[in-house]
């Protein structure tokens, strides 16, 4: 596979590490203990042209091919799983379905104020009582004259809390669609989700509307192409970032893992020595080279345009989320007791692997899309 | 290959029924008789845009363009026509 990168993307993916090792790898406890990415640390990533990873150059964005823009997300994933979500949720789930589906004007207003880290994206489909069927979103939307009017909760919602809109999905009677809410919208509500496992740099809310009334104008989509065409097209790109983040976890945790089994001794030997440390070894290397495999062939496969792209970016998110939590608990084992403590980065690696297998639809849905595929594309009409 | 034919043998590739006499007419909507998932769409709006060289945007997703065989070549026809 050739991923032989230009002088210009290769000088982005060295920006970005020694932006990664100077601005955010360092602070990646401080942030969860802060419960807040820092406003200038989303500043400094727009300056850097960071919230426009994937946009086009004539809307300020640096146009990222998928194969980069996954090098990209791997390397600020190492850093911080917080930082990296922002990118995943402004630019792969808000910004990429405005970019495919709004309206010229939508585009034209939201794209370049995006890019500027002017606004923030974020996307709000999950609710209380509606996860993986998503389809079955109980926020009503009602035609009132030429605006819309809606109602209901969101939950679990990524930088739900500091963003300045939102990728909205509700329903009227089964007909689901997409709206860009603004925060301002009167009757919109948010508030912060504290106590969770993970992510907790990353500003989840739950986001309540009542009555909140848009124009028509913000629509995206179509009415009733909600569902079909921006959540899978925002969940597409969403995976894609996610895979890529189970890689940058991995390998994080595979560097974690091999250095400490060199610098610790016990019974007067390297922690490396051991076969059975060695074994841990040697999976992980083994699955994170698998899992980049993977995310490098999606990567290719997007960049063509090709069809086949969505089902090869399903498995990548699939594997490389199930191996990120794989390698990551091995690397805690690797670290005993220091592997429980906060002054180690494996920690943290093990609870955000956690959140891959259950965000941008979950391991077991991953599976059953998989199994359909290989149904359908595996069979043999041979009797024996 | 003809247009229908390209777009049938994309259709009955990519159907999420496995029953090996499921049989569909041009003017059948695949969506309604269950014979493909909501994946299957951005599927085939990635697979149209790559093999017509056309860009399906806002406007197109009237989801009527993309529910029958007949239906999908008419939109394909009037966007390189
Ligand atoms: C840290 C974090 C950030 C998030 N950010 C966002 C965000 O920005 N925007 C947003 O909209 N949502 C967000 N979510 C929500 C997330 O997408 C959902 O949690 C996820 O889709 C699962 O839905 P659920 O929690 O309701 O679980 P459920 O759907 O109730 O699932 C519970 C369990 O049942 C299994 N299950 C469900 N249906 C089936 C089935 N048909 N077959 C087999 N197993 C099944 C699931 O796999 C899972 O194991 C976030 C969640 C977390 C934890």
């Amino acid at each position: 596979m050739n991923i032989s990168l230009t002088v210009e993307q290769e000088q982005i993916i060295q920006d970005v590490r020694a932006f990664v090792e100077e601005e955010v790898r360092p602070f990646a406890t401080h942030f969860e203990e802060q419960q807040a990415l820092p406003k200038d640390l989303i500043q400094k990533m727009a300056a850097r042209g960071y919230l426009g990873a994937t946009f086009p150059k004539k809307y300020g964005g640096l146009e990222l091919d998928p194969i980069t823009y996954g090098l990209f997300t791997e390397e600020i994933g190492k850093g911080d799983s917080n930082t990296r979500g922002l990118i995943t949720v402004h630019v792969s789930l808000a910004g990429e379905c405005i970019l495919k589906w709004g309206t010229r004007e939508q585009v034209e207003y939201w794209i370049p104020q995006m890019v500027q880290g002017k606004k923030i994206g974020a996307f709000a489909l999950t609710e209380p009582d509606v996860g993986t069927d998503a389809k079955s979103v109980q926020t009503t939307y009602v035609k009132d004259g030429s605006n819309y009017i809606i109602n209901g909760r969101k939950k679990w919602i990524s930088f739900g809390d500091i963003a300045d809109f939102f990728v909205l999905i509700a329903s009227n009677e089964g007909k689901v669609t997409a709206f860009i809410v603004e925060r301002e919208r009167k009757g919109l509500n948010t508030s912060p989700i504290p106590g969770l496992l993970a992510g907790k740099a990353s500003h989840i809310a739950e986001i309540e509307l009542n009555n909140v009334v848009v124009p028509e104008a913000n629509i995206l989509g179509r009415l009733g192409a909600g569902f079909t065409y921006v959540v899978n097209t925002a969940l597409d790109h969403g995976r894609y970032s996610i895979a890529w983040s189970g890689v940058s976890l991995a390998q994080a945790a595979l560097e974690a893992m091999v250095s400490y089994s060199r610098q610790r001794s016990q019974f007067g030997k390297k922690l490396r020595t051991y076969q059975f440390i060695q074994g841990m070894i040697a999976d992980a290397v083994t699955k994170t080279h698998a899992a980049r495999s993977l995310c490098l062939r999606a990567g290719e496969l997007r960049k063509n345009g090709d069809p086949e792209a969505i089902i090869e970016t399903s498995l990548a998110k699939y594997y490389a989320s199930k191996i990120a939590m794989d390698i990551t608990i091995d690397a805690v084992q690797v670290h005993g007791g220091n592997g429980c403590y906060n002054k180690y980065p494996v920690e943290r690696y093990f609870r955000e692997a956690k959140i891959l297998e259950i965000i941008e639809g979950t391991s077991q849905v991953q599976q059953e899309i998989i199994a359909g595929y290989g149904i359908k594309k595996y069979y043999t009409r041979r009797e024996s | 290959m003809e247009l229908k034919g390209k777009i049938r043998n994309f259709i009955e590739e990519n159907m999420t029924i496995y029953d090996d006499e499921a049989v569909f007419a041009d003017d059948d909507n695949i969506f309604e008789l269950g014979f493909v998932d909501s994946m299957f769409a951005l599927k085939l709006v990635t697979f149209i845009e790559r093999e017509f060289a056309i860009q399906v945007a806002n406007d197109d997703l009237v989801l009527d363009n993309f529910s029958t065989v007949d239906n999908i070549t008419n939109f394909i026809n009037s966007k390189v026509a």
